[in-house]
């Protein structure tokens, strides 16, 4: 077997990840250090441009997404062309960015878009970095860590990186309602399948679930919780009724809404909604042997137990489940 | 509202959704239905995705953006990949939030609208998000008391370390502050 392949793309974790949500950060850094790929943080990065943001100044919103491009576009190296993968949309130059929050990815690859077909959009946005002593010449092509995992490390590769296959493990796979959407580029829209793939090839049994595209309620825990319980409810109690013991998540708000919220979903929904609820990236690294601190596993606000037919503790991972629950 | 004051907000409704892309399919609405039955607050919100446009036709916009309705929306885009006449619904309702905050419609009980002004000062300020800011911003502004039931959340959360007290500004806030500064300005030409 050959050396890992050696490959550095630029990276842009996303403001939740800094703290509420740095597991997601810590174990996507863990699982890409594992497989060879270099991600090296964008240096001063700033908001995407967030849903938030758009929903009070679009041009402004498309100034903090072309920002984050127009960085990227300076710090990195074009891919090394033996190494990326023929005939994927680069645009001119090759640079690419991968990201992880499916708000942020959904942000920044309409920005791309948008920045691309629409002339007079990019004329003013330009105008505007200019004025901030900086330029973008349209070069940047927004990734998703997920499709960065199943279409360029793929089955392949990462079945052989298998260690600790998650066999017995019941995962509903929830990628969330951004990853395929608006565009469908790199999921279906309305039944992605990008998560269902990689959780299997780690040795997971995929239950059968229906809502994996469908909205957890985002911001709307918060603003509107009876809306927003009502969405998160459905999704967990939908997973526990297609036998899942695990929820994989792909979106830190996702994960947030579901993990966090459990007691308040089930007294008002008057089901028990509580699961144990993992990002993909921490499903992964499990599965290569890695240990709980490398997954930040501790940060979980949901407890995480071995599938029930499996006692055995023994092991890397249940030295790594032990530690969580110290 | 009178009929001309709605028939000017229409109008610049209009012409700002018809500068979006693909944005003038929204003529070719047929009323089928699909973004409300698609959307999953549709059932929360006073008008419906589909009520909004028949409400443009009939001249009562002024009555979605009174209502509860573009808030709900969570921008999941399900109403537009599934529109069969390709109208980027996500896109209309976003234009809607921003012309209501612009014409005044916005009320302080929007509390989805509050959480994005929350939202656009702390990025504005340290070019990045500062969430316990955030939803102390968020809380101060729409019901103060309702903080008090964040705080088991918050304990857990910082048991874990998952709070940072000290927001991040990036390096170059004043470059991004001049970016932002003439963004506007190309906007107000």
């Amino acid at each position: 077997m050959s050396a890992p392949r050696k490959r550095t793309c630029s990276y842009f974790p996303g403001c939740s990840l800094m703290a509420t949500n740095r597991a997601y950060d810590i174990s996507c850094r863990s699982v890409a250090r594992t497989l060879g790929l270099e991600l090296a943080e964008l240096d001063d990065w700033n908001c995407c441009g967030a849903t938030a943001y758009i929903a009070i100044n679009e041009k402004q919103s498309f100034v903090l997404s072309a920002r984050n491009l127009a960085l990227a576009e300076a710090q990195s190296a074009p891919p090394h062309p033996t190494l990326s993968p023929p005939g994927r949309g680069q645009g001119e130059g090759g640079h690419e960015l991968i990201v992880i929050c499916n708000g942020c990815y959904v942000t920044l690859h309409k920005a791309e878009k948008y920045l691309a077909e629409d002339a007079s959009l990019r004329q003013q946005v330009q105008g505007a970095l200019r004025a901030g002593g900086m330029d973008y010449r349209n070069s940047v092509h927004v990734r998703h860590f997920l499709d960065v995992m199943v279409r360029d490390v793929g089955e392949e590769e990462i079945r052989r990186r298998v260690k600790q296959p998650l066999s017995g493990w019941k995962v509903a796979p929830y990628p969330g309602c951004q990853i395929g959407r608006p565009f469908g580029e790199i999921d279906d829209p309305e039944f992605p399948t990008l998560l269902d793939r990689l959780l299997t090839w780690l040795g997971a049994e995929v239950v059968p679930f229906g809502l994996k595209a469908k909205c957890c309620g985002g911001m709307m825990m918060t603003t509107q919780p009876a809306v927003g319980r009502n969405l998160s409810g459905k999704i967990l109690t939908t997973a526990k009724d297609a036998g899942a013991e695990y929820v994989a998540t792909a979106c830190p708000l996702c994960h947030i809404n579901l993990e966090a919220y459990q007691n308040d979903i089930s007294a008002a929904l008057g089901a028990d909604c509580h699961i144990s609820v993992l990002y993909f990236t921490q499903l992964m690294g499990l599965a290569f042997g890695l240990d709980a601190k490398e997954l930040a596993l501790a940060d979980n606000l949901t407890p995480l137990t071995l599938p029930s037919p499996q006692g055995g503790e023994g092991g890397v991972r249940g030295a790594a489940l032990a530690e969580t629950r110290g | 509202m009178d009929k001309a004051e709605v028939r000017k907000l229409s109008a610049e409704f209009l012409g700002r959704v018809y500068s979006l892309p693909h944005g003038k399919k929204i003529n070719d609405c047929l009323q089928c239905g699909t973004c409300s039955a698609s959307c999953p607050t549709s059932s929360a919100m006073e008008y419906s995705p589909r009520e909004i446009i028949a409400a443009l036709r009939a001249g009562m916009l002024d009555r979605v953006l009174l209502s509860n309705t573009v808030w709900f929306c969570t921008s999941c885009y399900s109403c537009t990949v599934r529109c069969p006449a390709g109208i980027p619904l996500t896109d209309v309702m976003y234009e809607l939030k921003r012309l209501g905050v612009k014409r005044g419609f916005y009320k302080p009980h929007d509390t989805t609208a509050a959480m994005a002004h929350a939202f656009v000062n702390s990025v504005n300020q340290h070019g990045r998000n500062h969430e316990p800011e955030l939803v102390r911003n968020y809380y101060l502004h729409t019901k103060p008391f309702k903080i008090l039931g964040q705080i088991p959340l918050a304990c857990r959360l910082w048991q874990r370390g998952r709070i940072a007290l000290r927001a991040h500004n990036i390096k170059n806030l004043g470059g991004l502050r001049k970016m932002m500064a003439a963004i506007e300005e190309s906007e107000g030409k």
